[in-house]
């Protein structure tokens, strides 16, 4: 029977994504390490700063794991909630698992704590590289109702591979930002449909930015975890080169086109208005022949 | 230097909620041995988390609220009283993070943060 992963809280998916029982938790909230800053501002604050990081196995392997909890603060990152994650990640360089693996539900940095909040974040990002150069293993899961926006975005593209579900968002500017500065003919982000095909799995999928696309079932995001961390590739300056080229075809093939559904036209779709409805086994049989080369 | 103090003072009480924080000692009879701290529910909004723990204060229940909304005190009393009746816990500390719950769901997360505290504390529970 299924479990939604897109309903799930952050601790329900650490204890679905891993080996029954095998998780130890760092900093639980009875040690109550949460942020000075809410505080300050007399906002409500929770115990565990809105991230569970902890240790675990997965599929027999050790792993070090953080979920963030979309429902406190749509897990923006402040300092505390940053440290966490930066500390998490680090502590891989010193323990060596087979993998860190995140599960991220966030907005970006934590406006109420602003530069705190933005230093987090760019130390996520260089813990993220410095343990992947360490020659550890970085995995991503987006499939929550919040997404991966913001600063965090640019974090998460530097993990090893990222697993999404259709439900799933993966975008810098949030929709509301994006209409709010440009206007509403630019971006309408009430219009769904428009919203999920320019940040949506299917389409980060198509365009090569997640390396899986899975159902909205958390045994299913634990298995594609669990094969992401077994063929993850080191980083190293071949890669980021690969990236880097990836990149420049993007721009080449695709720059000039206004909606995603003229891409998926270019990559080989003969219906993209059908794409949003396919389920997903159809829709990945089909895509193994219509997909930027990642 | 003093008017503009006063200004400020006068913008946080528009802008920001105030934080209420209510602290109630109840005499309780059920201790739970073994126990571990549980955590249950999220602070969104209208929403809250409990926390509870065992505590070394012997014959007597903790509990610490703070709620993003200031004023409901009598409220809270009815619900924490209702909720110590039901369980008459012993050694334990309870702590409420709320954000604007209503007395329903408070009622209700208390009761699974018991239910899993107990759940949590048998000897064949463990990992």
């Amino acid at each position: 029977m299924k479990k939604s992963y897109y309903e799930a809280t952050a601790r329900g998916r650490v204890a679905g994504i891993l080996d029954a029982g095998s998780f130890r938790e760092f900093l639980p909230p009875s040690a109550r390490v949460v942020s000075p800053h809410l505080q300050a501002l007399d906002l409500p604050v929770a115990f565990d700063d809105g991230v569970v990081v902890g240790r675990g196995q997965l599929a027999g392997n050790a792993v070090l794991v953080a979920a963030q909890e979309g429902g406190f603060m749509g897990g923006a990152v402040g300092e505390v909630h940053g440290a966490k994650l930066t500390g998490l990640i680090a502590r891989a360089e010193r323990e060596a698992p087979a993998a860190v693996v995140l599960l991220v539900e966030t907005g970006g940095v934590r406006l109420q704590e602003a530069n705190a909040g933005l230093i987090g974040v760019s130390e996520v990002m260089r813990a993220i590289l410095a343990t992947r150069s360490a020659g550890i293993p970085v995995v991503a899961a987006i499939g929550g109702q919040y997404g991966c926006f913001g600063g965090m975005s640019i974090a998460i593209a530097c993990c090893s591979a990222i697993v999404m579900s259709e439900e799933g968002r993966l975008g810098l500017s949030g929709p509301e930002v994006i209409e709010t500065a440009r206007g509403v003919e630019e971006f309408d982000s009430r219009d769904r449909a428009l919203v999920w095909r320019t940040v949506g799995g299917k389409h980060r999928y198509l365009m090569g930015d997640c390396a899986q696309l899975v159902d909205d079932d958390v045994a299913a995001f634990r298995a594609a975890l669990i094969e992401s961390v077994a063929n993850a590739e080191p980083l190293s300056m071949a890669s980021v080169e690969r990236e880097h080229a990836m990149l420049a075809r993007r721009m080449a093939d695709h720059g000039n086109l206004d909606d995603a559904r003229d891409i998926w036209r270019a990559l080989g779709w003969q219906d993209p208005d059908a794409v949003p409805m396919l389920p997903t086994a159809m829709f990945l049989a089909q895509a193994a022949a219509a997909r930027a080369n990642p | 230097m003093m008017r503009g103090g006063v200004v400020l003072r006068c913008i946080k009480r528009w802008i920001l909620p105030d934080m209420e924080h209510r602290h109630y000692q109840l005499t309780g009879r059920r201790a739970v041995v073994s126990a571990r701290p549980c955590i249950v529910g999220v602070v969104a909004s209208g929403n809250l988390e409990v926390l509870i723990e065992p505590a070394a204060q012997g014959g007597t229940c903790i509990v610490d609220v703070d709620t993003a909304m200031a004023g409901f005190g009598s409220v809270w009393d009815a619900v924490i009283g209702d909720f110590h009746d039901r369980h008459r816990l012993a050694g334990v500390r309870v702590a409420i993070n709320d954000n604007g719950a209503t007395p329903a769901t408070v009622s209700l997360r208390l009761d699974q943060a018991v239910a899993e505290f107990v759940a949590a504390a048998r000897p064949d529970s463990r990992a």
